[in-house]
């Protein structure tokens, strides 16, 4: 079966240190008005509705149903929830609308980290019985992934520092940190303060379309020519942390590999993950990777994912790339990776 | 463009019970899942694709369990895929691995949902913090018992029918295995005669809490060429939403669930609910959905739900047997609720019901709900292919 998908819209909130004005559902409605102008769809014209979220950062159970009410689900949609990162949410979108169920689809995602303590509250997604219970922290296992690539000299601390510098040189308005901002003090060694994401709120939304409708509601759609995810071990001791062949086989099944991409979005929320990222994905100097900023410059929890889609979907839209890859992950030391491939249209 | 027959070739569960002490979650998910892949006779190399779902992670207190499941499930090196639509998710769980199939992304898939509800306490896990919900309603049977009053209200149903559907499903446990209330002595009598809960919701009208795990193998038509017993076929398959709370809501018998099933219907082309299905596996989580959910699906007309339970309708025996396996109100692993009704249907129309067999059932629709009765799947399953 072959039926071609593409991104037609993206919207994100700015994505700030906190949002405590603010319910999950308030910073997520103007995002979805914003997404749906920009084809001039309304919700009921949308086939499949996706999202994701998490209920450990809101504090409560059920959390996104309260987001659906934002969407105006009425009359009644055909809809579903990831409880993951919203690039996972835009997969489950992509195979309804390869199945012909739907021809469009609004995917969107969002994350409130400021509430609590973010280190703390991820701790919670390791093994309950043997590590969860020793509160080790997301910090700290990315350290001993970024010590372990340090030992095997794939890395050393002045690059990472360049990795958060170059990140942060970015003209995204949108973005949390943004141009000069110091390296620090180590957080957890060997990583910095400038080696760590900043902690943040905010929400993205994407409008898929098949076919046919993509042209008719975007100029130059960016066509999914691949997208896959796979999953590792959990345990941080059955993995090489310093290698994602997770993301080398999604990236494979996505077709990345079979011509050069121009411009990578990479969700490494950590500098020494892009390091790692970049081998898997044979990444080059002349792939220019991040010009959004990345995680690095903005991560909200969820969305963050869902952004890198969205931002290597817009460069296209615009025309400042014409074969893109993007990333998302989820799970401790980049457990989980997903690998979309987009192109628009031959200029 | 045409999509991929979906078949059901393997069904697993665990026996439901209040505490499954003796294994991990990750034991639990194991269980079901392995006896999924022996009942289709294949092994974890078979799989494509695994995909995960379960009702809110602080029932368990894991934040993305399929994180630490992966393992577990043979999934590495594979995509996993995690839904979380409520109560509902069972039910979505397998829509969204009956997707992969369709969509021919994938050629066989496990899916699995499940719930360790006694790794902490469910109600309040659902119990949100004022200011956000208001005092004293604890628990689901607090938000839904105003809605079955006003069914009873709206139909003048006798409010004898709650107890009619607690004791047939009571029964219907009996017969299997995999249930986890037995109540050998249960008589009618016994039901009524049960403490008040949320009026008009007794104890025994009411679901247990259990820790348990349903898996099922999902495989394109080539796959069921190889599989070694029958397969389910899906026919139809569909999701709905709407708002939780809005001034237009029926809280009796939501849109939602009523454009669902239509969808579902349209897909399996099915004209005439009543005539042309043979039985149901519908989410009664409490005695008088099962009523309510029967004029929702268009089992019945307005107001005349309660009189197919009271006529014996729905018992095994019965014109229309509903829940057979002893439904929710017998076994209830939250997240694991909806598969199961799901699964379960398949194991009718695949003859592999054993005890709780219906002679006969060629058409069987599974069904979930959730939220505040805002989240709908189902989907209806034949044990012929369709087009065939």
């Amino acid at each position: 079966m072959t039926r071609d998908i593409a991104v037609v819209a993206f919207a994100q909130s700015d994505i700030l240190r906190t949002t405590e004005e603010q319910s999950e559902v308030e910073m997520l409605m103007p995002v979805l008005h914003d997404v749906l102008d920009r084809t001039g769809l309304k919700t009921a014209d949308i086939g499949f509705t996706c999202s994701g979220s998490c209920d450990y950062l809101a504090g409560r159970a059920f959390s996104f149903t309260l987001a659906l009410d934002g969407v105006g689900a009425w009359p009644p949609i055909s809809e579903s929830h990831v409880e993951t990162d919203g690039a996972w949410a835009l997969y489950e979108a992509w195979t309804k609308l390869l199945s012909g169920d739907a021809d469009t689809a609004l995917v969107y995602s969002y994350g409130k980290s400021s509430p609590g303590s973010v280190r703390d509250v991820l701790t919670r997604q390791l093994d309950p019985y043997y590590v969860a219970p020793l509160w080790p922290d997301s910090v700290a296992l990315a350290a001993l992934q970024a010590q372990a690539l340090i030992d095997a000299g794939d890395t050393d601390e002045p690059a990472l520092a360049g990795i958060g510098t170059r990140s942060r040189a970015t003209d995204n308005t949108r973005a949390q940190l943004r141009g000069s901002v110091p390296q620090g003090d180590y957080v957890v060694r060997p990583l910095r303060t400038g080696d760590c994401p900043p902690i943040g709120d905010g929400a993205a939304a994407v409008v898929l379309a098949a076919g046919e409708r993509a042209r008719e509601l975007c100029s130059r759609p960016a066509w999914i020519r691949g997208i896959d995810h796979r999953i590792e071990a959990h345990g941080l001791g059955v993995r090489d942390l310093t290698d994602s062949p997770s993301t080398r086989l999604a990236a494979e099944k996505a077709g990345a590999f079979e011509r050069p991409v121009d411009t990578a979005e990479l969700h490494a929320p950590f500098s020494s993950q892009e390091v790692v990222l970049r081998k898997a994905l044979r990444l080059d100097e002349n792939v220019r990777v991040n010009p959004s900023g990345g995680a690095l410059a903005a991560n909200p929890m969820m969305a963050a994912g869902l952004i890198r889609i969205g931002e290597a979907a817009a460069r296209i839209h615009r025309g400042e790339s014409d074969r893109a890859l993007a990333h998302a992950t989820s799970g401790p030391c980049l457990q989980q990776n997903l690998v979309a491939v987009l192109e628009g249209d031959p200029r | 463009m045409s999509k991929e027959p979906v078949a059901v070739t393997g069904i697993g569960q665990t026996k439901h019970v209040a505490a499954r002490r003796d294994v991990s979650i990750a034991g639990l998910v194991r269980e079901a899942a392995g006896r999924a892949l022996d009942d289709a006779e294949l092994t974890w190399a078979d799989i494509d694709a695994v995909v995960v779902g379960k009702a809110p992670d602080f029932f368990e207190g894991v934040m993305m369990p399929e994180l630490y499941l992966a393992d577990a499930l043979g999934a590495v090196g594979k995509p996993m895929l995690r839904v979380h639509t409520a109560g509902s998710v069972g039910g979505s769980t397998a829509l969204v691995a009956a997707n992969l199939v369709a969509a021919r992304v994938h050629g066989t898939v496990l899916t699995v949902a499940f719930e360790k509800q006694s790794e902490s306490n469910a109600m309040w896990g659902l119990s949100l913090p004022i200011p956000f919900q208001q005092p004293l309603l604890a628990g689901a049977g607090g938000f839904f018992a105003p809605h079955v009053r006003a069914y009873m209200r709206r139909t003048g149903a006798p409010d004898t029918v709650g107890s009619l559907v607690a004791y047939k499903d009571r029964r219907n446990a009996l017969k299997n295995p995999y249930a986890h209330l037995h109540e050998h002595d249960i008589t009618l009598e016994k039901v009524q005669a049960s403490p008040m809960l949320w009026d008009p919701i007794r104890y025994s009208e009411t679901c247990p809490s259990s820790d348990g795990a349903c898996a099922m193998v999902l495989t394109d038509r080539a796959g069921a060429a190889r599989a070694p017993r029958p397969a389910a076929w899906m026919l139809g398959g569909a999701m709905r939403s709407e708002p939780t709370l809005f001034a237009g809501k029926d809280a009796v018998s939501p849109q939602a669930g009523k454009d669902c099933a239509a969808d579902v219907y349209r897909q399996a082309g099915i004209a005439d609910p009543r005539r042309d299905i043979d039985a149901v596996e519908m989410y009664v989580p409490f005695s008088w959905y099962e009523p309510m959910w029967l004029e929702n699906l268009g089992f019945a007309d307005e107001g005349e739900g309660w009189k197919l339970t009271e006529s014996g309708v729905t018992e095994l025996d019965g014109d229309l047997p509903v829940n057979m396996s002893g439904g929710v109100l017998s076994t209830n692993p939250i997240g694991a609720s909806g598969m199961i009704r799901f699964a379960e249907a398949a194991l009718q129309v695949r003859g592999q019901a054993g005890e709780h067999q219906v002679d006969g059932a060629r058409k069987v629709l599974g069904h979930a709900y959730g939220g505040g009765s805002q989240f709908f799947s189902m989907w209806l399953v034949g044990s012929e292919p369709p087009d065939a």
